[in-house]
């Protein structure tokens, strides 16, 4: 036996079957957003995960907080934001160390502001920082995270209930963190709508100051590869999406779809299988395992609407989704649909758009 | 070198199906293969071997048949295969399989050598958390590089590694020291095909299998069910909308109608996304 390694033990009662919450986890309150500040720029999902806080915290009746972690002098737009966007308390930490993310400073500095401060709830964003991130703070703390959920809520004795798509997007499950805080989860952006902005809201900062020295640090940053603006995918943020699934039938097919989004100036992606053939990358795939949309309109050309498939277009005001099995599933949650042949219906769509636009477009614009 | 590379065993989840009354999963003769995010760092794992010398050794924590996955690895080219199973393990969640796993490198360290690297997948595709990584690495108090695009150097001697990380609007560049824990990003390589020597001795070759004393597993009630903090308190299908989708009529009709038709629907729909085209189209 390996009698080196030493676990804070976690009690002797089966975490399933106990329901009082330890007497020291009884001070941990709040709610606590991770503010995903990245060269300047928070990720949007931080504050949709913040009008999704607001509500959690509103039924537990206690205070939404923002945490800012940053360069110094760097995070007063983003702290102004968060009260803007909801939060009534916000928690900065400006370091030097902190200025990019890297693994070792933001765990520290997270960690360290956990265990001070003691939040009952932490979300993070389920972005490449997010998730990064949060398997580290989780296992530091020895608490419970609940990945990628797609929705977020408190239950009748104030325990975090979050749902996510299990075995592989087939079904929905309900997660738990009952014994052990704070309770955290992460939600991938476009799951939740951006709150309102309140301009001139604010609220009360608390800054504390964490010891990072560079010397202690490992991992260095030595560049920054700006992604080209060229053919990046971004559709989580797209206004209108065209996506096409197996019923396309070959890559060749597959192009239809593009040649539609073309006309309508809009993102083109697919549906997990076709990834899997190759017709896309992954950057383009739609659904639990790819990106989440929240298009004006999506169209939806031969994809059958798995729960995985599912999950990831639901936020879209409008699902227009074409088949040919009358019977799938994808018309349980579409709002228009077209039981026919996607590649013959693509072709006449997309002309059909193309003079509609280019006619109203020569018009004088007298509306 | 001594690299371990973490996989695991999942149903292709493409082929899982719910049973459309009982709304419960069909798990019979549904294949398994192993997590694809994962061949990209075994793949990785073996060409810093063919490079610089030295061994693979694959782990895996699941049921006695995820072996198969583990003799599919050395027919790749892995040295060295190490199956953890044990009753003890069912339900874990990902804290509770981390450590696990993080307790089998130790074992598997003291047998064969310190790593220098363990790669883990970037994800599974049952799961799909990106937990288990980061977490082996806490516990095995480990650098962490996460979403590896490319590893743009590698120099044991110095024992340090300098690789490209997928970052929100660009792509970071990190050095860091030796052993450290990285996840590759999906299409980062191409699994190779394994020669027919890998193949013979991957068909021929024992399986190590350890059991949760035989691994050295310090504290049971922190493995499985029991050592997980999350709790899945129901799993249900998700309740269809209240009404279907509304039919364009098709019968009939030429796909110009019908095209037609549904651009009437969507102007109807979203009155206001027609007129933002126009402006679209017309460049404002």
């Amino acid at each position: 036996m390996n009698d080196k390694a030493q676990q804070p033990a976690a009690g002797n009662s089966r975490a399933n079957t106990k329901k009082a919450l330890p007497e020291h986890l009884k001070s941990y309150k709040h709610v606590w957003v991770s503010v995903e500040l990245e060269r300047g720029v928070v990720h949007p999902v931080s504050w949709e995960l913040m009008g999704e806080g607001r509500k959690l915290a509103d039924k537990l009746k206690v205070d939404l907080a923002g945490v800012v972690l940053g360069a110094p002098g760097g995070t007063a737009a983003a702290v102004a934001d968060c009260f803007a966007y909801g939060a009534d308390v916000c928690y900065v930490v400006e370091n030097p160390a902190l200025e990019d993310y890297r693994n070792e400073p933001y765990t520290a500095a997270m960690t360290e502001l956990v265990n001070k401060y003691q939040p009952e709830i932490l979300l993070l964003g389920a972005t490449n920082l997010g998730r990064d991130l949060a398997g580290s703070v989780a296992t530091t703390l020895l608490t419970g995270l609940t990945a990628d959920c797609t929705e977020l809520d408190v239950d009748a004795d104030g325990s975090l209930a979050a749902t996510r798509p299990t075995f592989g997007g087939s079904l929905l499950c309900t997660i738990y963190t009952l014994n052990y805080r704070p309770q955290m989860a992460t939600m991938r952006p476009r799951v939740a709508p951006m709150p309102l902005y309140q301009s001139g809201r604010t609220g009360r900062i608390i800054r504390h100051d964490v010891s990072l020295p560079e010397d202690d640090i490992i991992t260095k940053v030595l560049s920054f590869l700006p992604d080209g603006t060229t053919d990046k995918a971004n559709l989580p943020y797209a206004d209108i999406v065209v996506a096409g699934g197996l019923g396309m039938q070959n890559a060749d097919n597959y192009q239809l779809v593009r040649e539609l989004a073309a006309v309508l100036g809009a993102e083109w992606g697919g549906s997990r299988p076709l990834v899997q053939k190759g017709w896309i990358t992954s950057d383009r795939q739609i659904g639990q395992t790819g990106k989440t949309i929240r298009p004006r309109l999506y169209i939806a050309a031969g994809i059958s609407g798995a729960i995985q498939h599912r999950v990831g277009v639901e936020g879209a005001d409008l699902i227009v989704a074409i088949n040919t099995d009358k019977n799938a599933p994808i018309f349980d949650f579409a709002h228009v649909g077209i039981v026919a042949d996607a590649t013959k219906v693509l072709p006449a769509l997309t002309e059909a758009f193309r003079k509609r636009l280019s006619i109203a477009a020569a018009r004088p614009a007298a509306e | 070198m001594h690299i371990v590379v973490c996989i695991k065993q999942v149903p292709d989840s493409a082929q899982i199906r719910v049973h459309p009354v009982t709304n419960t999963i069909m798990r019979q003769g549904v294949p398994t293969i192993i997590n694809p995010y994962d061949l990209f760092s075994l793949e990785e794992a073996l060409r810093l071997r063919d490079k610089h010398g030295g061994e693979v050794t694959v782990v895996t924590m699941g049921p006695p048949m995820a072996d198969a996955s583990l003799r599919k690895c050395l027919t790749f080219g892995a040295d060295r295969a190490v199956l953890l199973t044990d009753r003890f393990f069912a339900g874990s969640d990902t804290l509770a399989t981390s450590y696990a796993l993080a307790f089998l490198i130790k074992k598997v360290s003291e047998k064969w050598g310190e790593p220098d690297i363990i790669f883990c997948g970037k994800q599974t595709i049952d799961g799909d958390t990106a937990q288990v990584g980061p977490g082996i690495a806490k516990r095995l108090n480990l650098l962490q590089l996460t979403y590896v695009a490319k590893i743009e150097n590698f120099d044991l001697a110095a024992r340090e590694i300098t690789i490209q990380r997928r970052a929100e609007g660009g792509i970071q560049v990190l050095k860091t020291k030796l052993p450290c824990l990285l996840t590759m990003l999906e299409g980062t390589n191409d699994m190779r095909r394994g020669s027919i020597e890998d193949a013979l001795r991957g068909a021929r070759s024992e399986i190590v299998t350890w059991s949760a004393a035989e691994a050295g597993i310090p504290d049971l009630t922190l493995c499985g069910l029991r050592g997980s903090p999350t709790i899945v308190k129901k799993v249900f299908a998700p309740t269809a909308r209240a009404e279907k989708a509304q039919q364009i009529e098709v019968s009939d009709k030429s796909m110009a109608d019908i095209s037609e038709a549904l651009i009437t629907e969507i102007s109807q729909r979203q009155p206001g996304l027609e007129q933002d085209l126009l402006k679209a189209v017309a460049g404002y």
